[in-house]
């Protein structure tokens, strides 16, 4: 049902790409970016890999603009439905509240919004059913297991309806099961929608992204761009992530002595 | 289990009591026993009734009236940063005023009546309700802050439901604080001039050298006392049903 959603924001032209031109981030004395221009395609899954410190999550915080960064260039985010606010937020921390059952917490934006109803309730217990969560309405955060608490994140993502979602290493805090069952279910629900995911591990990026920059810390820029065929979520073994996992690891390695 | 911990822990410090008189061998006039002050409990049951009536009524709307000042002033702070830097000021220098040197005026402007002791119980409690609830508003997770700005939330909801349930925490441990001193207020204000409540009970018993009802009057004031935090405890661990217990017991 999400699915279809996004789908049809994406036919109306809703998913919508992210251009960065010329784009220079001096945080203190350390140089983030330096007139980076890309394109992130809408649509599509592009994963952010690279060391710690090279500005990943900086980088979905200047598309976000939630906290005012001291960038020159320009970032934009190309839609026909201008003035809208088109961006949903995923982050390694679940951020559930603790004081609401696991269906407020998935229906918190409506709530904040005022916008709450009996069709979005049962929305979310239908994208509940979906994610396995069935059963859990109400039950509180604290008793529920880290991959349960990071569906519930993504499930209060996705009611968002945005065509744009930026994800801070959303599965990182979670062991390896947990991790790829998450990772398949988010790759379903956000078919269709433009997703910027920022990770550390190239196993995530190969199997989650159509895109994948790799960023390099010193000096700061794009240090190689891999696009991969197929549709994600790839299997472990597919051989599109056979032929490119060493190059990504060893890029990396590379990264970490420079 | 709690409970028999606090019935063992009463009887051992009555009992320490008792063998503290016994050892010390002290006039009755200066510290009398236990059984003594049970007697005179027993003996002043209905005034000791009476006063406590006035007195606990002082205490009660103290803390119903500080309570209210104290969180909406911490709510206006933390809608209105103008306000707050006006008023964080103000609230600190309330705070330098020694409140029982206010007493004595509190009691001419406000008259020998209930109304002056419930001033001095609301002026005791004011601080630690309003700071405790503002700084736990303040330090409310900025992560889900940003999360709510992202979600283009109202003010008002994200106040509703993310600033004020954060502090909830911080706002029961200032409540506590309160409930524990609320009592110090009504009873001061009683012994600089009133015709009722226990403090005045236990000055009139002074004057007449009955140190076993003066500490009838204590006794009573602190059972009571103790029933009312415990109380507050209770409902402010239902009220954060969302985390384990956070109070003393």
């Amino acid at each position: 049902m999400t699915e279809y959603r996004l789908e049809r924001a994406a036919q109306t032209g809703e998913a919508p790409s992210i251009l960065f031109d010329k784009v220079s981030l001096v945080l203190g004395d350390k140089p983030l970016f330096d007139n980076l221009t890309m394109t992130i395609e809408g649509g599509q899954c592009t994963c952010l890999l690279g060391p710690s410190g090279c500005g990943k999550s900086t980088l979905l915080r200047m598309i976000s603009g939630t906290t005012s960064l001291p960038y020159r260039g320009t970032i934009r985010i190309e839609s026909e439905a201008a003035n809208y606010v088109k961006i949903a937020w995923m982050s390694q921390n679940d951020l559930l509240l603790p004081w609401f059952s696991l269906l407020d917490n998935i229906l918190l934006g409506a709530k904040l919004r005022n916008e709450e109803s009996g069709v979005l309730r049962s929305q979310a217990r239908d994208l509940m059913g979906e994610a396995g969560l069935a059963g859990y309405e109400d039950a509180l955060p604290a008793t529920l297991s880290g991959g349960m608490r990071q569906r519930g994140a993504l499930l209060r993502t996705l009611m968002e309806e945005r065509p744009v979602l930026l994800m801070d290493e959303p599965f990182s805090a979670l062991d390896a099961l947990a991790r790829m069952k998450l990772q398949n279910l988010s790759a379903k629900l956000t078919r269709k929608a433009t997703v910027l995911l920022v990770t550390h591990d190239p196993m995530e990026a190969l199997r989650m992204g159509h895109t994948i920059l790799v960023l390099s810390k010193r000096p700061p820029r794009v240090k190689s761009v891999v696009s991969l065929a197929g549709t994600p979520p790839r299997n472990v073994d597919d051989p599109e992530i056979r032929a490119h996992f060493s190059v990504l690891l060893s890029q990396l390695m590379d990264e970490s002595h420079a | 289990m709690k409970a028999v911990r606090l019935i063992i822990l009463g009887c051992g410090l009555v009992l320490l009591w008792q063998l503290l008189v016994l050892i010390t061998a002290v006039p009755h006039y200066i510290l009398p026993g236990p059984i003594l002050v049970f007697h005179a409990i027993i003996n002043n049951w209905s005034a000791l009734l009476e006063h406590l009536q006035t007195t606990l009524t002082e205490i009660i709307l103290g803390i119903l009236l500080g309570t209210f000042l104290g969180v909406t002033t911490a709510l206006t702070m933390t809608l209105s940063p103008l306000l707050k830097r006006w008023m964080l000021p103000v609230l600190v220098i309330s705070q330098a005023i020694p409140v029982f040197a206010l007493a004595p005026i509190l009691v001419l402007w406000f008259g020998y009546g209930m109304a002056s002791k419930v001033a001095m119980a609301v002026l005791i409690i004011y601080f630690p309700v309003t700071t405790s609830f503002y700084y736990g508003m303040q330090r409310t997770d900025p992560q889900l802050l940003e999360l709510a700005e992202i979600m283009n939330g109202r003010p008002i909801s994200i106040m509703r439901y993310i600033i004020v349930p954060s502090a909830m925490p911080a706002f029961a441990s200032g409540l506590r604080v309160a409930t524990a001193v609320a009592p110090i207020g009504a009873v001061v204000g009683e012994w600089v001039g009133s015709s009722a409540g226990l403090g005045f009970y236990m000055l009139h018993a002074n004057a007449r050298m009955q140190i076993d009802v003066m500490f009838a009057a204590l006794t009573v004031l602190s059972v009571v006392s103790l029933f009312l935090y415990f109380l507050i405890d209770f409902a402010m661990d239902k009220l954060i049903f969302w985390e384990s217990n956070q109070g003393i017991t």
